[in-house]
């Protein structure tokens, strides 16, 4: 059985790339079950999506926790636990990930046993919430590295998922996506299937006896303030709303007032200050900030300055 | 016959959809919205000859459902959790109506607290409101299964609403291949709806808010609804047979997979239960002679069924995605009953409680529990239910107690 994960952020495509891939399998003759993974999270927020493929009727269910390929949109989730891009990933793993760096520094800075492949990411991107046709990009990937799906029976399947957008956008789709489909064709068949878990020799579950406890410990109540603070909601951004504290004319309530999520705060001296540990990046400050002093920036190129300046 | 892949619910919407359904009161709730998002496109895309109308609460979108069937339409509904709970006072109503209709409920825990995951206690709540109940295990058996529940439901020796369920994430969300059944030939199967005396009309009355006291008359009327319930299962044969006739597929009320010479059994439901399929073929592979019962017809209960499959194996394993709190789990408490007394009733019943909100079922813990119940029927022992929980969820779950500030110093004597 083929078994394929996407990661991304909401907004990518990746439940759509996961319809596509699965229907091309589909259409080739293989069983297929695809499903996306998400909770209450919105734009940005990683999730991801996951297809399996067989020549028999697939009975396996839920996430996969052990993939043949695991595909990244986005390369900033690839170190980003919560993300979950590494788990189970092991050495007949191929992870591919859309990227500006090559396969070598992916392999150094992870240190891992899979096979890491670049799917080179586009230079004209800023927005990567809106990296566009990403989706497309990563499933056509998929489907030539599977080495099974004919380049015409992606064409078809992509046809078949995105045909109610419209042609044009079909077309646009097409294109980008058959590069990709084209450029991972010197990897073709390097994602193999993997068998069923054999019952001879497993690895018996750690479970535990499970303990009575008393209700101050065991009832589902949160003691704790402001708990929220723990989830940095801040790795869902995009784009930066950046303060150009020279603009700041110092009104003291607009943006804070504003921010959606209690983000910005006043400091003494009445300039803003943001959170970027929560900050979303929905850029509501960007928008009503009288004087035009908060700009934004995308979050690759934030992170780019943040580096360079740590160096220096 | 051509096959599509759609989500499961996808093909709860296709069911309703080709069954025919005059009337759908609707109220959203995740997982279940996507039925009712389906059905409306295609009311609003006239490809559906249906009336929609969406109600201010699943209380009276049941009272509603209700109350369209007591006029002699066709009517489906779909729910999930939360919303099935906040409906129950009517669910028990609707039922003690009599009156025929279809529900979907797609499974999905309760608070507190709060879960947009999969398990059954969502759907067990309902288990004693008379309303017939069918466990889906794929997206083409959801689609099936409407279909015959229309026929279960709708005939004249039952005429009680059923409830089709399938889990929330595992199926709702999640494609497979399905072979939608011809519309034409699915309409025949289904049939017209014959309402029999039920044709509320301005000029026919009819009132359903009577009272009885004195306990007689309403003695008369719980048990005579009771006994039409169990009357599916006689109709429920020649239901699943014509089925198989018409589309080629065959659903028996119980599922049996490797079931012929199995010494050690895995009772279930719902669509975890492929899993078990998966761990049935490797430990059979690795010379274990293990089998699968899936419950599929869970109200009423295939007593004989049960009976029948379960007597002169060497242990059972009933795994519950669902809790009663104070007692454990529903099926298992159920299985035994039904072979209390029986001759040759399987030595060791055990009983596993697992899938909790969401919680997956490693293949490992499929094996481990046939490992189990083999070794306790070995020795003669009995096994007590068991949480199936790892040491590493259990430190997960005091990191997260740490963050909430429960007393810290009674987590960290344990």
């Amino acid at each position: 059985m083929f078994r394929i994960r996407f990661h991304g952020r909401g907004g990518q495509g990746m439940k759509t790339a996961s319809r596509i891939l699965g229907t091309a399998f589909f259409m080739q003759g293989y069983e297929v079950q695809d499903a996306p993974r998400y909770g209450a999270e919105r734009r940005g927020a990683p999730i991801f999506a996951y297809v399996r493929a067989d020549k028999s009727p697939v009975n396996e269910r839920g996430i996969i926790s052990h993939p043949d390929l695991v595909v990244v949109a986005d390369d900033t989730l690839v170190g980003m636990p919560a993300a979950g891009v590494l788990q189970g990933i092991d050495e007949n793993t191929v992870l591919l990930i859309n990227s500006h760096e090559d396969a070598s520094t992916w392999q150094q800075r992870l240190n891992t046993p899979a096979t890491v492949l670049i799917l080179h990411a586009r230079e004209d991107v800023e927005d990567r919430a809106e990296l566009p046709y990403v989706g497309s990009r990563c499933a056509a990937a998929a489907a030539a590295l599977t080495g099974v799906i004919p380049r015409d029976t992606f064409e078809q399947a992509l046809r078949e998922e995105l045909g109610h957008l419209g042609e044009k956008i079909v077309e646009k789709n097409l294109t980008v996506a058959l590069a990709a489909y084209d450029a991972m064709q010197e990897h073709a068949g390097s994602v193999t299937e993997s068998a069923l878990l054999s019952a001879k020799d497993y690895l018996a579950p750690d479970w535990i006896d499970f303990p009575f406890e008393d209700a101050t410990v065991s009832a589902p109540a949160i003691h704790a303030g402001a708990t929220s603070i723990e989830v940095r909601t801040g790795l869902w951004r995009t784009m930066r709303p950046v303060i150009n504290y020279e603009k700041c004319s110092g009104c003291w309530w607009v943006c804070s007032t504003y921010c959606p999520d209690g983000a910005i705060r006043v400091r003494d001296d009445g300039k803003p200050d943001i959170d970027y540990d929560h900050c979303k990046g929905c850029l509501v400050c960007v928008a009503q900030c009288p004087p035009h002093a908060i700009e934004a920036i995308t979050e690759h190129e934030a992170q780019k300055q943040e580096t360079a300046g740590a160096n220096t | 016959m051509t096959r599509k892949l759609l989500t499961g619910n996808g093909a709860a919407a296709w069911g309703a959809r080709l069954a025919r359904a005059d009337y759908i009161p609707a109220f959203p709730i995740t997982p279940q919205t996507e039925i009712i998002e389906a059905l409306s496109l295609w009311v609003d895309n006239n490809e559906m000859d249906a009336r929609m109308v969406t109600l201010e609460s699943e209380h009276s979108m049941i009272t509603a459902a209700g109350s369209a069937a007591s006029s002699g339409v066709r009517v489906f509904t779909a729910t999930s959790s939360q919303g099935l709970l906040y409906a129950m006072e009517m669910l028990y109503t609707v039922a003690g109506w009599r009156v025929p209709f279809v529900l979907v409920n797609v499974s999905r825990g309760l608070a507190a607290p709060i879960t947009l995951e999969s398990d059954h206690n969502d759907i067990m709540a309902a288990r004693d409101s008379g309303f017939l109940q069918i466990h889906s295990a794929t997206c083409q058996e959801v689609c099936d299964s409407i279909l015959m529940a229309y026929r279960l439901a709708e005939h004249q020796h039952v005429r009680m609403p059923a409830i089709v369920n399938l889990d929330g994430f595992y199926l709702s969300f999640t494609r497979e291949p399905v072979a939608l059944p011809d519309p034409e030939q699915a309409a025949k199967f289904v049939g017209e709806y014959d309402p029999e005396n039920l044709q509320f009309r301005g000029k026919a009355p009819l009132s359903q808010a009577m009272a009885v006291l004195g306990g007689g008359p309403y003695s008369y009327f719980r048990y005579e609804a009771h006994l039409a319930v169990q009357q599916a299962l006689e109709v429920y044969e020649q239901i699943a047979s014509e089925f198989n006739e018409i589309f080629g597929r065959r659903y028996d009320m119980i599922d049996s997979y490797q079931m012929e010479d199995a010494e050690y059994v895995i009772v279930m439901f719902g669509s975890f239960a492929t899993k078990a399929r998966d761990a049935v073929d490797s430990l059979r592979a690795a010379g274990w002679k293990v089998g699968l019962a899936r419950i599929r017809l869970f109200r009423p209960l295939p007593a004989e069924q049960i009976r029948a499959l379960l007597t002169g194996r060497r242990a059972v394993a009933v795994i519950d995605q669902n809790i009663s709190m104070g007692m454990g789990g529903v099926l298992h408490s159920e299985i035994t009953s039904t072979l209390y007394g029986v001759k040759n009733a399987p030595p060791v019943v055990a009983s596993y409680i697992g899938g909790l909100g969401g919680r997956d079922i490693s293949q490992q813990e499929f094996f481990q529990m046939i490992e189990e119940i083999k070794t306790a029927s070995d020795k003669g022992t009995s096994l007590p239910t068991r949480l199936l929980y790892t040491q590493n969820e259990m430190t997960e779950m005091r990191k997260l107690q740490a963050i909430a500030h429960v007393e810290h110093e009674e987590i960290n004597q344990k």
